[in-house]
């Protein structure tokens, strides 16, 4: 085949189509996660309304059930899980000097599955309904479901985590092999640490869901019996399998978020992490004891008291390293000057909220109370303490920081905290009442709630407090455009940075890098500035930089799937081949063409630099 | 552990906390107004937690408040602070005072786990035995020592240990009295049946509020039933008279014939009658019609007429009934009494 060099600039949506260089997959992955956060927001806010007050009849029975399950299963799978490939796509390889992720065409293909599985997914909405089993999709009543809600729901998710694995794996092979010299593991900033462990469970928690949706598929699809007590089977085994994958997922989830709040707090207290070591190794802990802790989400299986002790303790477990976290983060902004950037609000905001979250997640811990506390109000304040006081909060806050870096604009500051005390306090308006609410005897995922039980005031709050977060959501979205149509470009270190990506030109160059960097130590930029140089010192001379071509082909692939995945729901089985005829069409092309990439030269290089683009 | 509690030094602290979560919600509902022994060690052991926590907060808290207002940035100050590595003691110490804390939780958290499940297998001399049956949208309730199934309404006699077998017909519930205990899963297949006990507390002619805690389908959220705890006297004359049943209304009797044609292959009344539905014995002394709606005639025909608009998904067909024949069930289900 041809070993040529050809490099063909695209423009315009082809480029997008066609592209592989993580900036670019990352902005994808931003744009397209917070369209889903919007989608899952706004089912929330609808939600909301329908508890108001109670007997509302607005959303009511199984639409109520399908704007629960969307809100949770967009949520964690379409927005927050891009968001975080957002960060890690744009930042690591900057974080760890490094000019691209090791597999460039893995990553495209990696976003692609995701979003066209988002986009099967939502498709729902218009072709006879949304699933309507919970985000958790408990057999049998997802197996039992007569629409074809479910199945959206598992061919959809079905694709989008096989894209997430890829992005999983191709992170642990970048933080691995990419690292420029003398980044040693223990230099590694703590995002790149953090989601370097996040990658380590992705690789180990979804392959537990890719099984437990193929058991699930075959059961809707092919009339399989795996979750049907009548036919021998055993409606404890999907609960399994989804929690040995749920409950890493929280740790996949929240430990990016612990990691940006460790950057941002370092560099607006203007002073190292605390501890640096005891961070990394909390969360690796964090990592390691998030998997063998998924019974505490079925305390009231009825697993035994044995079962159920042993998990308890190891639950508890966890909240050792976790307070390891919280103080050495307290403790780096001790001593320090702290800049109340919004970036910083976000990260203030976040470490007593993550508090508070925490401590109820010890008391869900205790199994004889948590057959009080299961599946009640107190719950879901739990859960979203952590995920949207923690997990959202630090996206907010890791947004502010990097969005020099991503769009080479300042995000408006004004706006900014405008953002962040309407978000902020609407998050607590609405959460905290609902610890009151579960111990007061509410379910969760009910659509309505009888008067006259003292429910209605706690939910009255709640709703209006969703209504803040919406307007807060709403006012980062105007902030986005205010500095879009703004001309002024960013500094490159807005912030006073520490770590490696801030040591770029803006806009940050298609090879990232024009000389790999030599690192001397952790923060390594900060050791440059302290050294009075102020920049990074080469660890190589000027040369021709090898860089992947672009490729339609991922978008083609993850296509294909679509069409499959689509065709399969309707039980259409040519169409399906046709569909996954394309994918084994496109893996063919692409084993088949060389595509050695193209070179930059050296003198384009010199060129850049000497014009201070890089 | 009783006495510990009285005597350790969070007493206080427990009783202001106890102060603030008391009074708190409906006292036939909320969790926090304990009113039997499973529901009352639940509140304590939510007691201890919350103490430990609440401890664990106002440390980082204070701490916390500190350090943002002690190290602002100051205007003009350009100096860089010194960079700590970190140090051994305090990190030392915030890793052993948690694993105490926690290992005082965990101990009343392991004792509770086991007291809860010990015993719980209806037996022959456990005081009251129940089986306990979901389904979409309404609960069975059958008590095999005395013979009998009812729905929807649990009838117990106070001061009781109940032995609970729980099992589903169709998909996951759960089972939950806040009351009086904290919920168990009702599963379906035989496999995996749960047991759980609870005791009815002291407090005679009282109504709790029962939930289903797990997403059930459209109806989940109006999967209601109602405990009723009676006087050992009032619980044996029930159960006579429950026994005693004919099916025979204060109504006339024309609404006994259409439902006799119409409704008996699923619904039991008297000694006869389908298990499909839920029994309908007792009816005229329910509290609710089909768990949720006021007792009253206007209901009971609203029911009939179209029970998915009330309840949807629900199995219950829409039957083609005139209006005077919805009117004459009405009045026939309402003169189902109890003597």
């Amino acid at each position: 085949m041809a070993t040529h060099e050809s490099h063909k600039k695209r423009s315009g949506l082809m480029d997008w189509l066609t592209t592989v260089d993580h900036k670019k997959i990352g902005i994808l992955y931003l744009l397209a996660g917070g369209f889903f956060f919007l989608i899952g927001g706004l089912e929330a806010i609808l939600m909301r309304i329908q508890l108001i007050k109670p007997e509302n009849d607005l959303f009511t029975g199984e639409l109520f059930n399908q704007l629960l399950t969307m809100h949770g299963t967009t949520m964690i799978f379409l927005a927050a899980m891009p968001m975080i490939f957002a960060y890690m796509n744009a930042v690591i390889p900057l974080q760890i000097g490094a000019r691209d992720v090791a597999f460039p065409y893995v990553n495209a293909v990696g976003f692609w599955l995701f979003f066209f599985g988002g986009v099967l997914l939502n498709l729902s909405w218009f072709l006879g309904g949304a699933p309507e089993a919970g985000w958790t999709a408990y057999a049998p009543l997802s197996t039992s479901a007569q629409d074809t809600g479910v199945d959206f729901y598992v061919l959809g998710l079905q694709i989008a985590g096989a894209g997430t694995l890829a992005g999983g794996i191709n992170f642990l092979v970048t933080i691995i092999n990419m690292r420029a010299p003398g980044m040693t593991f223990m230099r590694m900033p703590l995002f790149t640490w953090a989601s370097f462990v996040t990658s380590g469970l992705i690789l180990f928690a979804f392959p537990a869901l890719t099984v437990g949706f193929f058991l699930l598929m075959f059961e809707r699809v092919f009339d399989a019996n795996f979750f049907n007590p009548e036919m021998g089977g055993n409606i404890l085994i999907w609960e399994h399998i989804f929690w040995i994958f749920g409950h890493p997922e929280v740790y996949i989830l929240i430990l990016p978020a612990f990691g940006i709040i460790s950057e941002v707090v370092s560099t607006f207290s203007n002073k190292r992490l605390f501890g640096y070591s005891a961070m990394v190794f909390a969360t690796v802990l964090i990592g390691f004891l998030g998997f063998m802790v998924w019974v505490h989400h079925m305390f009231t299986v009825g697993l035994g008291p044995v079962t159920n002790s042993i998990f308890a303790v190891a639950t508890m477990a966890i909240a050792i390293p976790t307070g390891v976290k919280i103080f050495n983060w307290i403790f780096t902004m001790w001593g320090g000057q702290i800049r109340f950037t919004t970036a910083m609000l976000f990260a203030v905001g976040f470490i007593p909220t993550f508090v508070m979250g925490g401590v109820t997640g010890v008391m869900l811990a205790v199994p004889a109370a948590d057959y009080q506390y299961h599946d009640s109000y107190f719950v879901v304040a739990h859960f979203h303490y952590v995920i949207v006081g923690g997990l959202i909060l630090g996206l907010f806050s890791g947004l502010y920081y990097w969005y020099p870096r991503i769009f080479n604009r300042v995000l408006n500051e004004t706006l900014g905290k405008i953002n962040f005390w309407l978000f902020f306090i609407g998050f607590h308006l609405t959460f905290f009442p609902q610890h009151w609410l579960g111990l007061m005897g509410m379910p969760r995922r009910v659509f309505t709630y009888m008067s006259g039980q003292h429910l209605d005031e706690a939910n009255f709050v709640s709703t209006i407090g969703a209504l803040f977060m919406g307007a807060g959501t709403i006012v980062l979205f105007i902030n986005i455009i205010v500095t879009a149509s703004s001309k002024k470009v960013a500094d490159k270190d807005p912030w006073d940075g520490r770590t490696l990506e801030w040591s770029m030109p803006v806009p940050t160059p298609e090879y990232n890098f024009a000389q790999t960097p030599l690192v001397r130590g952790l923060d390594a930029l900060f050791v440059e500035k302290m050294a009075g140089n102020g920049k990074m010192t080469p660890a190589e001379p000027v040369g021709e930089i090898h860089m992947p071509n672009g490729s339609i082909l991922p978008f083609v692939l993850s296509l294909g799937l679509f069409i499959a995945g689509f065709a399969l729901i309707y039980a259409n089985w040519i169409i399906a081949g046709v569909g996954l005829g394309i994918v084994l069409l496109t893996m063919f092309l692409r084993s088949i063409l060389d595509d050695h990439g193209y070179h930059i030269h050296k003198e384009e290089v010199e060129a850049d630099i000497k014009g201070g683009r890089a | 552990m009783r006495k510990w509690l009285h005597k350790g030094r969070f007493v206080s602290l427990f009783a202001m906390l106890a102060l603030l979560l008391m009074g708190c919600g409906d006292p036939t509902l909320s969790t926090l107004i304990p009113q039997g022994e499973v529901a009352d060690k639940q509140y304590q052991l939510m007691l201890i937690s919350i103490s430990i926590m609440i401890l664990v907060l106002v440390v980082v808290f204070v701490l916390y408040a500190f350090v943002l207002l002690k190290f602002r940035k100051k205007k003009g100050d350009n100096s860089t602070p010194k960079q700590v590595e970190g140090n051994h003691m305090l990190e030392l110490l915030w890793t052993v005072i948690p694993i105490l804390l926690l290992i005082i939780l965990a101990v009343p958290t392991v004792m509770r786990t086991f007291e809860f499940s010990a015993d719980a297998k209806p037996s022959s001399k456990g005081e009251l035995s129940l089986k306990v049956t979901g389904h979409q949208y309404w609960w069975e309730f059958e008590y095999p020592k005395e013979e009998l199934i009812t729905s929807q309404e649990l009838v117990l006699p106070v001061n009781t240990k109940v032995h609970v077998e729980l099992s589903s017909a169709d998909v996951i519930h759960s089972f939950w009295i806040p009351s009086l205990a904290g919920k168990t899963d009702t599963n379906p297949g035989d496999k995996s049946k749960n047991y759980m006990w609870f005791d009815t507390g002291s407090k005679t002619d009282v109504v709790y509020k029962g939930k289903c805690a797990e997403l059930c389908g459209a109806s989940h959220a109006l999967m209601d039933f109602k405990v009723r705890v009676v006087s050992k006297e009032d619980y044996k004359n029930w159960v006579a008279s429950f026994k005693a049943a004919d099916g025979k209304s204060s109504a006339n009797a024309n609404g006994q014939q259409v439902f006799e044609k119409n409704c008996l292959s699923c619904h039991a009344v008297g000694q006869n009658g389908g298990n499909t539905g839920p029994s309908l014995n007792g009816f005229g002394d329910k509290d609710r019609v089909a768990g949720i709606l006021a007792h009253n005639k206007g209901n009971v025909k609203k029911w009939i007429k179209n029970p998915q608009a009330v309840k949807p998904g629900n199995n219950m067909p829409k039957l083609n009934l005139s209006d005077e024949e919805i009117d004459a069930v009405a009045d026939y289900l309402l003169g189902l009494k109890l003597k």
